[in-house]
C-alpha cells in the first residue's frame, strides 16, 4: 500500500507538471506544423506568466489574469508573425529576441509596478486558480485502488490541468480531421501547393501563430496563477524549451507529444522524491545530479532513442513567391 | 457564350519586373477543345505569361478574355474559378498527404473534413473513369512516382472544373513513354472538350500532340502556325531568330585507349540506401560516352564519384591504369590536377560562386595555379585577361570579366563553367547536364565544343537527362536505372524507345529486340 501511495503521489506530481509543457507543446505544435520554427515559446510562457500574475493581483481575479497571459502571449506571437511572415524574417533570430526581451522586460516591469524586487504580490483567493474536487470524490475514496485513485489522483487539480488533458484531443482532432489542421499540415510542408490552391500562405500563417499564442498564454498563466502564487523572475525555468523538445521526440504529432511532455514531467517529479533520499547501493545521489536528469534525459532522448524525426518540410524558411 | 468564341484569348498584355520587359504586347487566342503549344527558349517568357493567366501575376496591362468575356485575375482563386487549371513544372502536391487530400486542398466543403473527403472520394471515381486517369486515391503522394503525381495534378485541375488546362513543361521529369501515356490522356482530355495549353522547349512534344502553336522570343509572341502546316526546323528557327542546328554534324568516333575504367563501383548513402550498384563502364580517349536516364537513378552520384566529390563504398576506379579508389589523387582538388576535369549537373551549387565575378569563377578549382598567382596574393590582371579570353572564345553574354555570375543568364553561367574545365585541356571531362536551362542557340555551340574536344582526342563522360541530347552528341550510351547500368548500346543502334524502355527499367535479353 506504502508503494501504492507514492505512486499516486508521483502521478500527480507529474500531472501538474506536465500542464505547462503539455500546453506549450501543443501551442508550439500549431506553429511548426505551419512552418515557423517557435523557439519564442519560452518568452511567451513568460510573458504570459507575468501579465496573468500582475492583472490577477490588481484585479483579484484568476480568470481576468488568465485573459491579460493569453493577451499578452497573443501580442508576442503577433510580433513573431509580423517578423517571420511578413518580414520573412530569420525565425530563430525572431524567437530568441523574444525569449531576452521578455526575460529582461517582464522584471522590470514588476520591479516598476509593484517594487517587490522583480516579483508580484503573492496570490490568494480568487486571484489563483484552487482545486476543485471532481462529484463523488469523498464517496470514492472508500473504494479501494479505483476509487482512490480518482479521488487522490484525477480530482482535485485545478481547470487548467483538466483543460490541458482536454486540449490534446481537442487539438488533434483539429490538426487531422478539421479544413483548418489540413491546411496548417500542407503549408508547412509545401506552402507553394497552399498558394496555388488559392489560400493565402501568409493569412494561414498568421492564423496559426494565434493559436500559438493562445495556448502558450494558458501555459504561461498556469506556471502563475495556478501552479505557483504570483510571477517570480525567470519562473518558466527553461520549460518552453522542454516543451519545443517534447514536441520533437514526439515527432510533431498531438497525443505522442503528450506522452513525452509525461515522460518530462515525471522524471522531474521522481528528481523531487529522490533529493535526499538514501538509494540502496548508491546512497545519496548529489542533489545537483538529481536535478539534471530531466535535461539528461532530453539530450539523450533527442540524439539517439527518437528514431528518425521528419519535421515539417517547409519549416524555417519564410515563404517567397518564385519568379 | 457563342461556340465561335475561343476559349482563353490575351490582347495585348505587358508585364515588366523592374527593367525586364518579360511580356511585350502578347497576343494569343486558344481554341477550345484543341492543344495549344507555346514554345519558346528559357527566358522567352512562357511562363510569365502563363503566370499572368493563372492570376500569379498581375498584367501591367492588357486584356484576358475567357469565352469572350472579360475578365479580371487578380489571384489563383480567381483563375480556379474561371475555369483554369494548371499543372506546374514542380509539382504544386503536398507529399505526406494522400491524393485525396491533395486533391482537396483549398475547395474542402466545410469545415469539417470528413464529409468533404467522402464527397471528393466520389467524385474522383467518376473523373478517374471519365478520363481514365487511374490512380489510387488513398496512397501517399510522396511515395508516387512522377508520372502518377502528374496524374493527381491533372486531377486537381479537373476536381476544380477546369476547362482550360494548362501544363508548364510536363515532360521534363517523364521517360518517353510516360510522356506517351500522357499525351494520350491529353488526347482524351480534348475529345472531352477541354482546351490544353502546353508550354514546352521541346519541339518534338509540339509536333507529336499539339493542333495549334506559337512561338515566343525574348519576352514577345513571333508566331501563331497551326501544327500541321509547319516543321521542327520552321519552329527552332523562330525560337532563335536565326537558323540552328537541331542535330550536330560530327564524324565517328576513333576510340583510343581506355582512359577511365569503373569496376563494381557501389555507393551507399548516409541513409543506408544503395544509390550505385556495381557499376562497370569503360571510357576511352576520343568518344563521348552519354549517360541516359530518368534523374534520381545513381547518375547524380556516379558524377559526384567520379569528380571526388563523394568516396564510393566499393569498387574500383582506375585513371590511365592507375588506381583512384583510396588514393591521395582522389579528391575535388587532386583530380583536376591529373587531368579529370567535371562540369557538375548542377552549377549554382557546385560549379560557381553566384556572388563572385565571373573572373573569380573561372579559375575556381584551379586557383592555385601559377599563373593566377603573385607570390600570396592572387593576380586579378592575369584573371581579368583569362576571363576576357574565355567571354571571347565562348561568347559569353555580357562580355563583362566583372559581372557577378548571378547577373549572367543561365546559358551564359554554363559558358563560363565550361570553359574554365574544357581551357584546362583535361584528359577526361565529366559533364553533367550539359545544356540544362541553355537555350538553343547555346545548346549547338555548347555541343559543337564537346565534339571539337573529342576529335581532339579526349574521352568525355555526358550525363543528361534529355534523351534527345545523349542521342544527338553521345557515340556510346548506358542507360542507367535505379543504380545500375541497364544497358548499353552505341549511338547508331539507339532509338528513343528502345531507351525509353531501358530508363524505365526494362533489361534488353540477349536476343535480338523484336522492334
Amino acid at each position: 500500500m506504502e508503494t501504492f501511495h507514492i505512486i499516486i503521489l508521483l502521478m500527480d506530481a507529474t500531472f501538474r507538471v506536465a500542464t505547462p509543457l503539455v500546453l506549450a507543446a501543443l501551442a508550439g505544435m500549431f506553429s511548426e506544423r505551419a512552418g515557423i520554427v517557435d523557439i519564442g515559446l519560452e518568452g511567451k510562457m513568460l510573458g504570459a506568466a507575468f501579465a496573468a500574475a500582475a492583472v490577477a493581483s490588481v484585479s483579484g481575479s484568476a480568470w481576468v489574469g488568465l485573459g491579460a497571459g493569453i493577451m499578452a502571449s497573443l501580442a508576442l506571437s503577433a510580433l513573431h508573425a509580423y517578423a517571420c511572415v511578413t518580414h520573412k524574417g530569420n525565425q530563430v533570430v525572431s524567437g530568441m529576441a523574444i525569449n531576452i526581451v521578455v526575460a529582461g522586460l517582464a522584471p522590470t516591469l514588476a520591479y516598476a509596478w509593484f517594487q517587490m524586487g522583480g516579483q508580484t504580490p503573492s496570490l490568494g483567493g480568487d486571484a489563483r486558480f484552487r482545486s476543485i474536487d471532481l462529484p463523488f470524490s469523498d464517496a470514492a475514496r472508500e473504494i479501494p485502488v479505483f476509487g482512490y485513485i480518482y479521488a487522490d489522483l484525477i480530482s482535485g487539480h485545478n481547470i487548467l490541468v483538466y483543460l490541458a488533458a482536454a486540449a490534446v484531443p481537442i487539438c488533434a482532432w483539429i490538426l487531422y480531421k478539421s479544413r483548418f489542421g489540413l491546411r496548417i499540415r500542407a503549408v508547412g510542408e509545401n506552402p507553394h501547393a497552399v498558394d496555388t490552391a488559392g489560400i493565402s500562405v501568409d493569412l494561414l500563417r498568421y492564423k496559426a501563430l494565434a493559436v500559438t499564442g493562445f495556448l502558450c498564454g494558458i501555459s504561461g498563466a498556469y506556471l502563475s496563477t495556478a501552479h505557483g502564487a504570483g510571477f517570480i523572475r525567470d519562473m518558466t525555468a527553461g520549460k518552453g524549451y522542454l516543451a519545443l523538445a517534447a514536441l520533437i521526440f514526439g515527432k510533431w504529432r498531438p497525443v505522442p507529444t503528450l506522452f513525452a511532455c509525461l515522460l518530462f514531467a515525471f522524471t522531474d517529479a521522481v528528481q523531487i522524491r529522490l533529493q535526499g533520499v538514501e538509494l540502496p547501493i548508491v546512497g545519496v545521489i548529489p542533489v545537483q545530479f538529481i536535478q539534471a536528469l530531466p535535461y539528461i534525459l532530453t539530450v539523450l532522448l533527442l540524439a539517439g532513442f527518437v528514431g528518425k524525426a521528419h519535421p515539417p518540410k517547409a519549416i524555417g524558411t519564410p515563404y517567397i513567391k518564385e519568379r | 457564350m457563342s461556340e465561335q468564341n475561343p476559349a482563353l484569348e490575351l490582347r495585348h498584355v505587358n508585364k515588366s519586373f523592374g527593367p525586364v520587359h518579360a511580356n511585350k504586347d502578347i497576343s494569343l487566342s486558344v481554341n477550345r477543345s484543341s492543344i495549344h503549344g507555346i514554345v519558346g527558349e528559357n527566358g522567352a517568357g512562357k511562363s510569365t505569361l502563363m503566370s499572368i493567366v493563372y492570376g500569379f501575376y498581375q498584367a501591367d496591362s492588357g486584356e484576358i478574355l475567357i469565352n469572350g468575356v472579360p475578365c479580371q485575375i487578380d489571384n489563383p482563386q480567381s483563375s480556379i474559378e474561371a475555369g483554369i487549371g494548371m499543372v506546374h513544372q514542380h509539382f504544386m502536391l503536398v507529399d505526406t498527404f494522400t491524393v485525396l487530400e491533395n486533391i482537396i486542398l483549398g475547395i474542402e466543403g466545410g469545415a469539417c473534413l470528413s464529409k468533404g473527403l467522402a464527397a471528393a472520394r466520389e467524385e474522383l471515381i467518376r473523373l478517374e473513369k471519365e478520363y481514365s486517369l487511374e490512380v489510387n486515391v488513398d496512397a501517399i503522394v510522396g511515395d508516387l512516382p512522377v508520372g502518377l503525381r502528374q496524374r493527381v495534378e491533372i486531377l486537381k485541375a479537373l476536381y476544380r472544373e477546369a476547362e482550360i488546362l494548362i501544363l508548364d513543361e510536363p515532360t521534363g521529369v517523364l521517360t518517353p513513354q510516360e510522356a506517351d501515356h500522357l499525351f494520350r490522356i491529353l488526347d482524351t482530355l480534348r475529345k472531352q472538350g477541354k482546351t490544353v495549353i502546353l508550354i514546352t522547349h521541346k519541339l518534338r512534344e509540339i509536333m507529336a500532340i499539339t493542333d495549334n502553336v506559337s512561338v515566343m522570343r525574348r519576352g514577345e509572341m513571333v508566331a501563331h502556325a497551326k501544327t500541321s502546316e509547319t516543321t521542327r526546323d520552321a519552329l527552332a528557327e523562330m525560337m532563335v531568330g536565326r537558323s540552328v542546328l537541331l542535330r550536330v554534324a560530327k564524324s565517328p568516333a576513333k576510340p583510343g585507349e581506355t582512359l577511365l575504367s569503373l569496376r563494381d563501383l557501389t555507393y551507399v548513402d548516409a541513409d543506408n540506401v544503395p544509390r550505385l550498384k556495381k557499376i562497370d563502364l569503360d571510357l576511352k580517349a576520343g568518344e563521348i560516352l552519354g549517360i541516359a536516364g530518368v534523374s534520381g537513378n545513381g547518375q547524380s552520384e556516379l558524377l559526384e564519384i567520379l569528380g571526388g566529390m563523394r568516396t564510393p563504398t566499393s569498387g574500383s576506379i582506375r585513371y590511365k591504369g592507375r588506381e583512384l579508389v583510396g588514393s591521395k589523387a582522389f579528391s575535388a582538388r587532386n583530380l583536376r590536377k591529373i587531368g579529370i576535369g567535371h562540369v557538375p549537373e548542377d552549377r549554382h551549387r557546385a560549379g560557381l560562386v553566384l556572388s563572385f565575378s565571373a573572373n573569380e569563377c573561372t579559375i575556381l578549382g584551379y586557383h592555385d595555379n601559377p599563373e593566377y598567382n603573385r607570390g600570396l596574393r592572387l593576380d586579378r590582371d592575369a584573371m581579368v585577361r583569362n576571363c576576357e579570353t574565355y567571354i571571347e572564345k565562348y561568347d559569353i553574354r555580357p562580355p563583362d570579366a566583372y559581372l557577378l555570375a548571378s547577373d549572367f543568364s543561365g546559358g551564359n553561367q554554363q559558358k563560363l563553367v565550361l570553359a574554365r574545365e574544357m581551357e584546362q585541356s583535361p584528359d577526361v571531362l565529366l559533364v553533367g547536364q550539359p545544356t540544362r536551362g541553355v537555350d538553343i542557340g547555346a545548346i549547338e555551340f555548347i555541343h559543337k565544343q564537346l565534339i571539337q574536344m573529342r576529335d581532339a582526342g579526349k574521352a568525355i563522360l555526358v550525363v543528361s537527362v534529355e534523351i534527345d541530347e545523349v542521342m544527338s552528341i553521345a557515340d556510346r550510351i548506358a542507360v542507367m536505372f535505379d543504380g545500375e547500368i541497364v544497358g548499353e548500346v552505341s549511338a547508331e543502334e539507339a532509338t528513343e524507345t528502345r531507351l525509353g524502355l531501358m530508363m524505365a527499367g526494362v533489361r534488353e535479353s540477349t536476343t535480338p529486340e523484336m522492334a
